[in-house]
């Protein structure tokens, strides 16, 4: 019992990255959108609950508030909205054999060249490396430049979307009027 | 096989299972979560490569990386709406006009 207490977290390590990767298998495998949908939100949580056990607890908080409470809701809300035109569709297309193939040989390469030997870590590991304080410290001081940047991408990805939104517009007006 | 290497080939597996969705499958929002399922597996790299070397600059770049993703996915929401719309179909068959 003890050895298993002290093993606790590596064992809720292995859980919760087995329920990552049978989330990305399933996104593969389940023809509906938004069944992938659900594995991808079970995926993006497990991957939540790894950043907790590594002790980045302010990541694995915004990858909850962001990725699934932000990107999915609105991924889920276009898939409400779709797919009831989409009936009977093909699910994979003529590159599955190709693909399966590549991504094998890939994985394989990638996998291999990471069990052969990492360097040792430097600098002090552990949770007192990702306190917020000293992550905020570093983010709008040594990164300030990074996070105007992103900020200029936003306003970019949003004037882009208020484009396409005057595209669709404009088709509708020349359908209706020729 | 410690803890690293089992984080990183965790990341590389649902970086290559989001590539292989990114290619095998065919509707369009389907081939979006996959591309998400990418980023994610690229942000677990970053957090254990930051873990290991003890610094900041892996979180900093994860949270880009989260502003990026909700950037990608505002825009690119809109852009299937607008070709469903024209082809009545989340099919990439049906988008083959689109080819340069």
């Amino acid at each position: 019992m003890d050895a298993l207490l002290l093993n606790l977290d590596v064992l809720l390590l292995m859980l919760f990255g087995a329920g990552a990767l049978l989330g990305g298998v399933a996104m593969i495998l389940l023809r509906q959108p938004m069944r992938v949908a659900i594995a991808l939100i079970a995926t993006m949580i497990c991957l939540a609950a790894i950043y907790g056990l590594l002790g980045v607890h302010f990541i694995a908080a915004f990858q909850v508030l962001i990725y699934v409470g932000a990107v999915m809701v609105f991924m889920v809300y276009a898939i409400m909205l779709l797919d009831t035109r989409d009936g009977g569709s093909v699910r994979f297309s003529k590159l599955l054999w190709p693909g399966v193939a590549g991504i094998i040989v890939l994985l394989g390469i990638i996998i291999a060249s990471i069990w052969r030997q990492l360097p040792a870590p430097t600098g002090d590991t552990g949770d007192a490396a990702f306190g917020i304080a000293k992550f905020s410290t570093a983010f709008l001081g040594e990164y300030w430049l990074h996070f105007e940047v992103t900020t200029v991408l936003l306003v970019a990805a949003v004037v882009a979307a208020l484009a396409v939104i005057g595209v669709s517009r404009r088709s509708d007006r020349s359908q209706r009027h020729g | 096989m410690d803890r690293t290497q089992f984080l990183l080939g965790i990341s590389v597996a649902l970086f290559s299972l989001g590539l292989l969705g990114v290619i095998v499958r065919r509707n369009v929002l389907v081939m979006l979560m996959c591309m998400e399922l990418m980023l994610n597996g690229v942000n677990l790299s970053l957090v254990t490569f930051a873990q290991q070397t003890g610094t900041t600059a892996g979180a900093a770049l994860v949270f880009l990386v989260f502003v990026v993703a909700t950037a990608e996915i505002a825009l690119a929401i809109p852009i299937v709406l607008l070709l469903v719309r024209d082809k009545r179909s989340l099919d990439t068959g049906a988008y083959n006009d689109l080819k340069g």
